[in-house]
């Protein structure tokens, strides 16, 4: 056995137990004052934009109409009427885009990660990343291109919802996908081993025990469509009115009743603004919230 | 009801390399066979190859029959689904479900293989926890997760879950590994119980084990490094461990190599 050679004489001696000298202590001391000042610049506009949002926006919140009321006959100058169409566009947009990428975007995501093995799993998975690039006005013109001009239907609350299941599969597809795979092997083989056929190993294992991951992901994915608003200026113009045809008529949401109103300068328009995006914000924490408490009920435990 | 296993010439692949060669054996029905040897050795591949487990691997293959009672399980109209429901599998680390309670883990089995009369599933929980000598310990929590008992208790539980659909075979993966003596202990009691009903094949790193608990001891090793691994010597159990016929099975059970 030839003996190692070299020329590093600290390689030989053993490990000091002494405390870390004076330009270590420096080092670290400049270390954790740069993660403090990271850390301060991330939470600070967020913190800043949620509390701008709320000052400025409580107080019509707090009137009664505001969540019973459209804004039919309101003109800029008036005060009054609510958000009430708003929020029910927004919520019915995002349901129908829930009720058709959710499924796509699970089963897909089984598929990736329980049967794909070859070529055609690769390029599902690559034509997945690009989804995931494709800018929100991009996915709103194809959907025009489609729905508007070659099918020939009008601008419709449906089209809002096509462009948003665009936008909110690939975030399912992906978080399912980890989701899935954190699911330990033993699992499956517990499964199989029981005799239990593979779709039924993924329909009552496995799918279950990643149920709360899941959810999360599909709150992040709702979460992100409901505030998308290219896909509303080129396929969902804004209206005054309560609508819940998604096929007939134009519809108001969140994002174009702040955009509406935004353009405007005068006093009332501007309260509005700033509570219809504070209404947004509430919205989405709700859902957020009631969907962790219905994934709480599946939650693994031990 | 427990039947005997016939192994003839079987190979397994791993892709293109031969983990496993030449395997021919028999297991007699309602006794106790343990497979013994040193890591690597093709011992894990080779039982799992007797549920048709291996093929579950991408790109895992087998050459050979494997007969249960006559029937070779590797025969093109068997459906390998079938194969697991009638030659059950413990695995190393307890692995009970998650999301269920103790109770729809025993029931797992037969639930998702369309049992849905409560009354026969109740049956079936009772007599499968009472078989893996768990009932009186958790009769009074069956509704509580599967996942909030001890080691030793979760691999009662998955022993349980295994004999609550009633195969004939009963395979273990070095059941007690992961478990400490007292629950080793118990595991060990309860395959000599399980004997008389259930045919019986363990994987065990611990000789001593072996010699404890089974009939008949096979010693698997392999010839080099990346060479397949090989059926070296099988015969009772007590004549392994005192005077077996290869000088390979007798280095190994004296603790010079392994």
């Amino acid at each position: 056995m030839s003996v190692i050679t070299t020329t590093d004489p600290d390689a030989l001696a053993p490990p000091s137990v002494d405390r870390p000298s004076r330009g270590r202590e420096v080092k670290n001391a400049v270390a954790t004052v740069l993660m403090w000042v990271a850390f301060a610049i991330a939470v600070i506009p967020l913190v800043w934009v949620l509390w701008t949002v709320v000052t400025k926006g409580y107080d019509l919140l707090l009137q009664p109409g505001w969540w019973t009321h459209s804004q039919q006959g309101i003109t800029i100058r008036h005060q009054g009427g609510g958000a009430y169409h708003a929020i029910i566009g927004t919520l019915l947009q995002a349901l129908v885009c829930g009720a058709i990428s959710v499924p796509i975007g699970i089963m897909t995501a089984v598929y990736l990660v329980e049967y794909g093995r070859g070529r055609f799993a690769r390029l599902v998975s690559f034509m997945v990343d690009i989804l995931t690039g494709v800018p929100s006005i991009v996915a709103a013109l194809f959907v025009y291109a489609v729905w508007v001009t070659t099918f020939g239907f009008d601008r419709v609350g449906f089209a809002v919802s096509l462009a948003l299941v665009l936008l909110m599969i690939p975030v399912i597809v992906r978080s399912t996908e980890e989701m899935l795979k954190l699911v330990p092997n033993e699992l499956r083989e517990a499964s199989y081993a029981l005799g239990v056929p593979t779709w039924k190993t993924i329909m009552r294992i496995v799918l279950p025990t990643a149920f709360t991951g899941i959810v999360t992901g599909v709150l992040l994915g709702l979460a992100r469509v409901m505030g998308e608003t290219a896909p509303l200026l080129i396929l969902g113009p804004y209206a005054k009115s309560i609508n819940t045809n998604l096929f007939s008529g134009f519809q108001a949401a969140l994002p174009t009743m702040i955009y509406q109103d935004r353009t405007e300068s005068l006093a009332p328009a501007v309260a509005r603004t700033w509570a219809a995006a504070l209404t947004l914000i509430i919205v989405v924490l709700v859902l957020n919230l009631a969907g962790r408490l219905v994934a709480r009920r599946f939650r693994v435990r031990g | 009801m427990a039947q005997r296993i016939d192994v003839k010439d079987l190979n397994v692949y791993y892709g293109s390399f031969k983990a496993v060669e030449d395997v021919a054996m028999t297991v007699e029905a309602r006794s106790v066979t343990a497979f013994i040897g040193p890591s690597g050795c093709g011992k894990s591949t080779f039982l799992r190859t007797l549920n048709r487990m291996h093929e579950l691997i991408p790109g895992a293959t087998v050459q050979g029959k494997v007969e249960l009672n006559g029937r070779d399980l590797y025969n093109k109209d068997v459906d390998p689904v079938a194969v697991r429901r009638v030659v059950g599998m413990v695995f190393q680390r307890p692995n009970p479900f998650p999301t269920m309670t103790i109770f729809d883990n025993v029931a797992a089995g037969l639930r998702l293989n369309g049992q849905k009369d409560k009354k026969k599933l109740a049956e079936v929980v009772e007599r499968s926890l009472r078989g893996a000598n768990l009932w009186e310990e958790v009769k009074d929590r069956l509704n509580k997760p599967g996942a909030g008992l001890s080691g030793g208790q979760q691999q009662r539980l998955c022993i349980a879950r295994a004999i609550a659909v009633q195969p004939q075979v009963l395979l273990m993966d070095e059941p007690c590994s992961a478990l400490d003596p007292i629950s080793t202990l118990a595991i060990e009691d309860l395959i000599a119980e399980l004997k008389s009903d259930y045919t019986i094949v363990i994987v065990t790193h611990n000789m001593q084990q072996a010699a404890r608990v089974s009939d008949r001891t096979a010693f698997f090793n392999l010839a080099a490094t990346g060479k397949p691994g090989r059926l070296i010597e099988i015969d009772d159990t007590p004549k392994i461990f005192s005077n077996p016929t290869e000088k390979a099975t007798e280095d190994y059970i004296s603790g010079r190599f392994g």
